[in-house]
């Protein structure tokens, strides 16, 4: 896309991250960030009160970063996108809120968008624009998903399969707490792994070989009946065979299905995005996968596949792009915003 | 010098914009719009804004001030019209200053000798504060209704008044929301002198709810 596309600002605040990016087309000018996550570690989780409150108080110099970075004065954006949903409700309204005062003030159009689209999008700030249809592996703290996407940015997309119970991610944060590692558990694991066996224990591989569906409670389950027959038995927990083990059974899964599904629905691109898509074993592992179907495969650096601003405003800079219809001032916070809703 | 200014509070039941014209010797409620729908901030407060905006045939850039509640209020509805006021003060490079919103109750009721205004602070509880006419001398607290001292009080006044009306036993004034030109006359001086704007901070009065785990046990529930 031209230098001339127009100049787009993202704000995120689903979860614990307030993110602002600035995009124009497919060009990454800024990506701001600030995290509440260290108030949240001693939690074992997210506190929803608490990222609210640390949103409040960085939106507005969060803006003022990315601006800066993007060197552009307020005015020069010509569009905000903002994550409408699904995340945690009274943090998604700071930013809605946010967006919409920003939207109003400028007499700029507002696009309200979905979160889970925009961490697929944001892979073309990554790889650039892919105009045809690919499959799509969401990989997330909330979400485990398999997509068919016609249009990277469109507002149509299907939903092939999705966890029935516990995300990806969440594995990652439970199975980590277990370990006695720190919040959020996907990068501990992922860096004990690589001193690790990942045939050193057989962990379940549930429903690998059924549909487009994942399962990883029972996967949790069995590596923490295992860590605790170990400690019960005064043995001790050999922390990286287990990671290994865990985490090649999560990602032998993930990518076996997204493999099939990208054969199976014809396409020659699987894309993964999301916070679990950093991990550096799912992206060796699909990269050979994909290499070996004969796919290719695209993954955004780990900085983008976690929740921020740039992936909103990649989104929204495609809807602008596609001549989208704006969002009008009253849309909502949506908590629960299904996965195909891509635009409010 | 004739200010154009925007007023918000978002700190109770109320979402409430307006847009408040503020000379050196005069003060007065322009346009108005007020939605009471305690689930509804954000939804709200944006039309609201533009609505007030629309009525009086001004643009955005026309505003000179921002002056916003900053509670105490149950907090998902006041960050809302907290994070506005912030963002456009910042977007058009305008002050914003924030005023305690039971001073935009207490305001409206400059000749009470002793006044009582209330909020409704939930799980049983008021956001509370006093004021001497028109000027608070304690407060703004959180308690229970119970625990407030009312001797000497001559009447009270909010949503929090008028629902524990029974108990709190005084004389109950109109005004259960905060008045969005009682707002701009609380912050009048600050933004006559243009005096140096504060980041917005709200007013929780209360600590977030979080529990430390215990142990890594939780994982086998
Ligand atoms: N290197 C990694 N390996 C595995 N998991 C990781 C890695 N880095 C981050 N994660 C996991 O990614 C998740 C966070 O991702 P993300 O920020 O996309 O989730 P979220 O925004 O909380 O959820 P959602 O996007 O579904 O609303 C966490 O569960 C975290 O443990
Ligand atoms: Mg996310």
């Amino acid at each position: 896309m031209s230098s001339d596309a127009p100049l787009v600002l993202g704000i995120e605040t689903s979860c614990d991250e307030t993110g602002v990016g600035i995009v124009r087309g497919t060009e990454l000018l800024a990506d701001a960030l600030a995290t509440s996550v260290e108030e949240h570690a001693r939690f074992g989780g997210v506190v929803p009160e608490v990222a609210s409150r640390a949103h409040l108080e960085a939106m507005v110099p969060t803006i003022c970063r990315a601006l800066g970075s993007a060197g552009a004065a307020p005015r020069d954006v010509d569009a905000v996108a903002v994550t409408a949903g699904p995340g945690l409700a009274g943090a998604l309204l700071v930013g809605v809120a946010a967006a919409k005062a920003y939207a109003l003030a400028l007499g700029k159009p507002l696009y309200g968008v979905n979160h889970l689209s925009a961490h697929v999008a944001v892979d073309l700030l990554e790889h650039g624009p892919l105009d045809e249809p690919c499959v799509a592996l969401l990989v997330s703290g909330g979400h485990s998903s398999l997509l068919f996407v016609p249009r990277i940015g469109g507002e149509e997309l299907t939903e092939l399969g999705a966890t029935v119970d516990d995300a990806a991610g969440e594995a990652y944060d439970k199975v980590a707490r277990l370990l006695g590692m720190p919040f959020p558990g996907g990068p501990p694991i992922d860096r004990a792994a690589r001193d690790g066996d990942p045939r050193a224990i057989e962990f379940p591989r549930a429903m690998r070989e059924d549909g487009y569906a994942f399962s990883f409670a029972g996967l949790k389950t069995a590596v923490a009946r295992w860590v605790e027959g170990r400690q019960r038995a005064g043995e001790p927990v050999p922390v990286a065979d287990v990671a290994a083990s865990f985490q090649e059974a999560v990602v032998d899964v993930l990518t076996h299905k997204a493999v099939k599904a990208a054969r199976e629905h014809g396409v020659e691109h699987l894309v993964i995005g999301g916070g679990v898509a950093a991990n550096s074993r799912l992206r060796a592992l699909a990269e050979q996968r994909c290499a070996r179907a004969g796919l290719r495969l695209r993954v955004p650096r780990p900085r983008l596949c976690t929740d921020n601003g740039a992936m909103v405003a990649a989104l929204g800079a495609q809807l602008v792009a596609n001549g989208a219809t704006p969002s009008p001032l009253e849309i909502p916070a949506d908590s629960a915003l299904p996965i195909t809703e891509v635009l409010l | 010098m004739h200010r154009l200014v925007l007023a918000l509070d978002t700190s109770s039941a109320a979402v409430t914009a307006a847009v408040v014209e503020l000379t050196d010797d005069g003060c007065r409620t322009a346009a108005q719009r007020q939605h009471v729908d305690p689930r509804g901030h954000a939804e709200h407060l944006a039309p609201a804004i533009a609505e007030c905006l629309n009525q009086i045939g001004a643009e955005p850039g026309d505003l000179t001030t921002v002056v916003a509640g900053t509670g105490p209020g149950p907090y998902t509805g006041l960050r809302v019209g907290l994070v506005t006021a912030a963002v456009i003060a910042d977007v058009l490079d305008i002050p914003a200053y924030g005023v305690c919103s039971l001073d935009g109750i207490a305001g409206v009721h400059p000749d009470v000798r002793r006044l009582l205004v209330a909020g409704d602070a939930r799980r049983k509880e008021i956001y509370w504060a006093r004021y001497e006419t028109g000027r608070r001398v304690a407060g703004p607290h959180v308690d229970r209704p119970g625990g407030v001292i009312l001797e000497d009080v001559d009447a009270m006044a909010g949503a929090g008044a008028r629902l524990y009306a029974d108990r709190l036993e005084l004389r109950l004034l109109d005004g259960d929301y905060p008045d969005p030109r009682a707002l701009v006359l609380a912050a009048r001086d600050r933004i006559l002198n243009a005096e140096p704007t504060q980041p917005l901070t709200p007013l929780y009065l209360r600590r977030p709810d979080a529990a430390v785990p215990t142990g890594p046990k939780a994982v086998l529930q």
